[in-house]
Parts: C-alpha cells; structure tokens; sequence
C-alpha cells in the first residue's frame, strides 16, 4: 500500500458512485423507452390507465401523489410546529422534553409498513364512518385515509426538524428579548421564529419529498383504482403505490413500461423538491456563518 | 398614558400569550398522545401473537395450525447482512475521500450523488435492482433485496461517518505525519480508530433504516413462504410477511402481521438504543 494506491481507491470508489447513479437515470430511461416513444408528453397527460387495451396515462396517479401529499402537509404541519415549539422553545432540557425526544425518534423510525397496518385497522373505520354520515359510498380506503395516515407519519420528522433549528437561535436574542419584557408568546413569534423560518422552510421540503416517495403505507390504505380522485373521499393510487401494486404483476413488456416511466416521473418530482429544500438549508446556514 | 390604559393593554397581552400557549401545547399533545396510541398498539396486539413457534416455524398454509416465521426472521437477516456487506466499506470510502478531498470537483459531484440517493424513493430503487439483477440473474433474490437495501443504507452510513471524521482533530494526522506515517497510515491507522465509535453508530443507523424497508424488496427479494438459506433465491423478509398477511382474509394472519410488527419496531428500537449506548445518539433516521 502506499499514497498513491490508496487515493486510487478512493477516487475509484467515488466515481463508482457517479456512475452508479448516472446508471440509476438511465436504467429508468432506457427501459421506459417503449412508452416514451410511443406516447411522449401524452403519457404524463393521459387520464386513462388500462393494461388490457395497453393505453398508459399518468395524470391520475399524478393528481393521486401531489393530492395525498399537499392534503397530508397541511394536516401535518400546526401539529408539528406545534410539537416543535413546545420541545424547542418550553420544555427546552427537562426529563419530559427528553422522553418526548426519545420517543419522537422511535416513531420516526417506525417502519412504513407498520403505519400501513396501523392504518388499516385505526383509521380507516374511522373513516368508513364519516362517510356513512356524509352519505358516500363506505369504502373507508381511499385518499382521506391515506393523507391522515402520511401526516402522522411525517409528524416526528417534522416536528424534531423544527425543535432541531430552534436550538440555532443564540439564547442572547431570547433573553434580549425578554430583557425587554416580552412575553413568551412576543419572543417567539418575534425573535426565535423570524430567525428560523428558512430551516423550517427546508424541513418541510424535505418533509413532502418523503411524503411523495412514500409507498408502502399509501399501498395499503389508497385503494388502488386507477382512475382520477373526484373528491377527498375517493379510492384512487399515487405514482409509488402503481408500481407497487402493479409490477410483479405486469402482462406485457408495455406494461412494465409505462411503470419505470412512473419511477422517472417520480423521481424527478422528488429530485426537485428534494433539491429546493438542501439549497435553502446550504443558503441559510451559509448567510449565519457570514454575519 | 394612564395607568388603567397600561393595564388594559398588559391584560390584553397577557390572555393573547396565554392563548398562543395553548395553541402550542394542545396539539403537542394530542400528537403525543397518537403516539403513544400507536406504539400501544402495536404492542398490545404484537405481543399477543408471541409463541415459540411465531419465532421457530416458518409459514405454514391457511388452516395449519401453529406456523410462525421464522423463514421471514432469517429473510431478513441475510438481507440486511447483506446490504452492510456490501454498504460499510463503500460508505467509508466515500465518507474518506469526501473529508480527504474536500473542495475538489469530484468531491462535490460525490456529495450532491449521496444527498440525491438519500432523497430516492425506495421503491424507485427496487425497480431498478429489478432490471439490473433480477433480469439477468433470471430469478428474485435474496442478493437483489440486498443490494437494493444497500443503496438506500449507504447515504445514512456515509453521512454518519463522515461528520465523525471531521470531529477527529487535525493534530492527530499531523503529528503522525511528523513521525514519518505515509497519509494513507495516519488515515487507517489513526482516524478511522479514533472515529470507531462515530462509524459503528453509523452502521447501526443504517440497519435501522432499512430494518423495515418493504418496497424496495417487492420485486427483488420477492418473498418466499418455505425456509430458503440460498442468497440466489427469493427469500422472505419480516416486512414482507405483514403485508402479505394483513392483505388476507384471516384473523390468524392478521394476528401474525402484528406479531411481527411489533418485532420489526423491537429490533428497531433496540438498535437505536445501543448505538446510543455506545455514544451520543444520532436523531432518527
């Protein structure tokens, strides 16, 4: 072994990586070539998804993902910043703050599946009840089921990300304020908030880039219809929940077709909130350090 | 201003904190109070479905009684060794040269490949390892499931220990540069030891994070109702089994199912639980 072996192998590792992902990229595209051709812009516009006439349209699964997530981010979020406030800003170092911490990770790594089940049997008769009462067909599954069952799962991601940039504000600025006679409301709406509103932007971004990609739990809680979501109570499927349900079971090469398109599509909606959300981080954390 | 004047105004700021307290602290607690239903739930009706033969039997047909599954337990043993196999000297590679050459072209390509791969959806993953592996390879697999598995570890172990690696002092490499050490000795021989603990923890979240991974294994590991020890067959995997299961008719599936959720979430937490023994722990994956 000497210097020049071991950056070797360094460097090899690395552009292993590159050419791993470029890979990735490709595969997707290259094996979704056959829908691709044949139907182009079509295919993300099309509102008919039919196996057995071989006619591949996105749009309901497309409207499935982004309704589910946007539904879910909205639920999700006074409850998180909520929780992210009480941890970060009121109970800040006290045995109740670190059990709720601790207990905050054990839900976050709760695995989709778990959720999924969970689902099944607390939420959705839940459900099945309101829409008796509202007089819609009882299926119970569907998109409403879905939505509440993401929001609580990405609560602890949330909700630990807000309490995480609250620990960024210097205690100068709350005890300034408060100096000052502010009251704990004054303080953090004006002082810790204002401060911190950029890193609470990205941990929402990131948020819906894990609501979006989501698969497992929606699987099970959505439906699976493959055609367009007319109301919150509507059965219907996301992008992930297609492929999930769908592949092993695709008749035709067609078929598989169309489903890597769906990853592509997928992936490049994540890639992009994804991508919003590390540069607000990387923009933020760089103005601090700047000042 | 008068003094009823400042007191009006100091009551009125008064009940506005006092509402804003509320708003924060009723929700915190009805989110708690969800979680904690949860984590209930799962382990009132878990542990219900407890038995030697749960852990000792594989899959028997609907109707035989007894079964467990232990075939899933062993699925996900060999694929999460797997995925560490494959995924613990990458990630050091990459968390090496990303604290080693930092500011260089590559190096920054490298972190925005990683950040990209921990943003993936795993099921985007699990249709790829299908077209890379199962494809060729003609047949699921346990090594498919693996190597899915090892994709969606890799961003948490690399980002792990390369936090770690830059918490090692610099004065350690230079005074082993100063006797003499060529760099690639100060690197293993004096970094990596002294960032042990920081790597371990790293492993750990990893095996954590993808414990429970279902999708990506749909169409690569597949799943597999007799005991397989062979890592180019379909194998089972614990996840597996509880979607199989829940998707069923029967109340002694079902029971199953949450049976073996509640020892996926175990597992989980148990990992979570050394890796903050054996440091400072990490928030959850």
């Amino acid at each position: 072994m000497n210097d020049k072996r071991y950056f070797g192998i360094l460097t090899g590792a690395a552009i292993l990586f590159v050419a791993l992902f470029a890979g990735l990229i490709l595969t997707l595209v290259a094996n979704s070539a056959a829908t691709l051709g044949s139907s182009g812009l079509g295919f993300i516009s099309g509102l008919e998804w039919n196996p057995v006439t071989l006619k591949f349209g996105a749009w309901p699964f497309i409207m499935g993902t982004l309704l589910t997530s946007f539904i879910a981010l909205a639920i999700s979020l006074p409850f998180s910043l909520a929780t992210g406030i009480l941890l970060g800003e009121y109970v800040r170092s006290s045995f109740v703050a670190k059990t709720a911490n601790i207990f905050i990770n054990l839900l976050a790594s709760i695995p989709s599946v778990v959720y999924g089940l969970w689902g099944l049997t607390a939420v959705v008769p839940l459900v099945q009840k309101i829409e008796t009462a509202a007089g819609v067909p009882a299926y119970g599954v569907g998109i409403l089921s879905s939505s509440l069952v993401l929001a609580i799962m990405i609560i602890p991601f949330m909700s630990s990300m807000t309490r995480e940039v609250l620990k960024n504000v210097p205690d100068s600025l709350r005890h300034g304020a408060l100096a000052l006679g502010a009251t704990r409301r004054e303080m953090v709406l004006g002082v810790s908030l204002p401060y911190v509103k950029s890193g609470i932007a990205a941990g929402v971004l990131l948020a819906l880039g894990r609501a979006l990609g989501e698969t497992m739990a929606v699987t099970m809680l959505i439906g699976n219809a493959t055609r367009l979501p007319s109301s919150l109570f509507s059965i219907g499927n996301t992008l992930a929940s297609v492929i999930a349900s769908q592949f092993n079971e695709a008749e035709s090469d067609v078929h598989r077709s169309a489903m890597m398109e769906l990853a592509l599509i997928l992936l490049l909606i994540t890639f992009v909130i994804n991508f919003a959300g590390r540069k607000i981080i990387e923009k933020s954390s760089g103005g601090r350090n700047g000042r | 201003m008068a003094d009823e004047e400042l007191s009006i105004l100091h009551g009125r700021r008064r009940r506005k904190n006092a509402f804003f307290t509320a708003l924060v602290v009723i929700p915190a607690l009805i989110v708690l109070g969800l979680l904690a239903a949860i984590v209930i739930e799962v382990l009132v009706k878990g542990a219900g479905a407890f038995s030697a033969s749960f852990f000792l039997e594989a899959q028997k047909p609907f109707g035989d009684p007894g079964g467990g599954i232990a075939n899933g337990i062993i699925g996900t043993l060999m694929v999460l060794g797997i995925a560490s196999l494959v995924s613990v000297p990458l990630s050091l590679a990459a968390a090496l040269y990303l604290s080693e050459r930092k500011g260089r072209a590559l190096a920054r390509l490298l972190r925005l490949v990683i950040d990209s791969l921990q943003g993936i959806p795993s099921i985007v993953i699990g249709v790829v390892m299908y077209a890379w592996i199962v494809i060729p390879m003609k047949s699921f697999s346990a090594f498919a499931g693996g190597i899915a598995l090892s994709l969606i570890m890799i961003p948490t172990v690399t980002t792990t220990i390369l936090e770690v690696l830059l918490l090692v002092p610099s004065s350690f490499r230079e005074a082993a540069i100063s006797l003499g050490a060529p760099h690639w000795r100060a690197s293993l021989g004096i970094i990596l030891p002294a960032a042990k603990t920081g790597i371990l923890n790293g492993v750990g979240l990893g095996i954590a994070r993808i414990a429970g991974e279902t999708a990506p294994l749909l169409f690569t590991a597949f799943g597999n109702p007799f005991m397989n020890l062979n890592a180019g067959k379909p194998t089972s995997a614990i996840p597996l089994i509880i979607y199989d299961y829940i998707k069923s008719p029967y109340q002694d599936w079902h029971q199953k199912a949450w049976g073996a959720a509640f020892l996926l979430v175990l597992f989980v937490f148990l990992v979570n639980v050394l890796i903050g023994a054996g440091g400072k722990g990490k928030k959850g994956a």
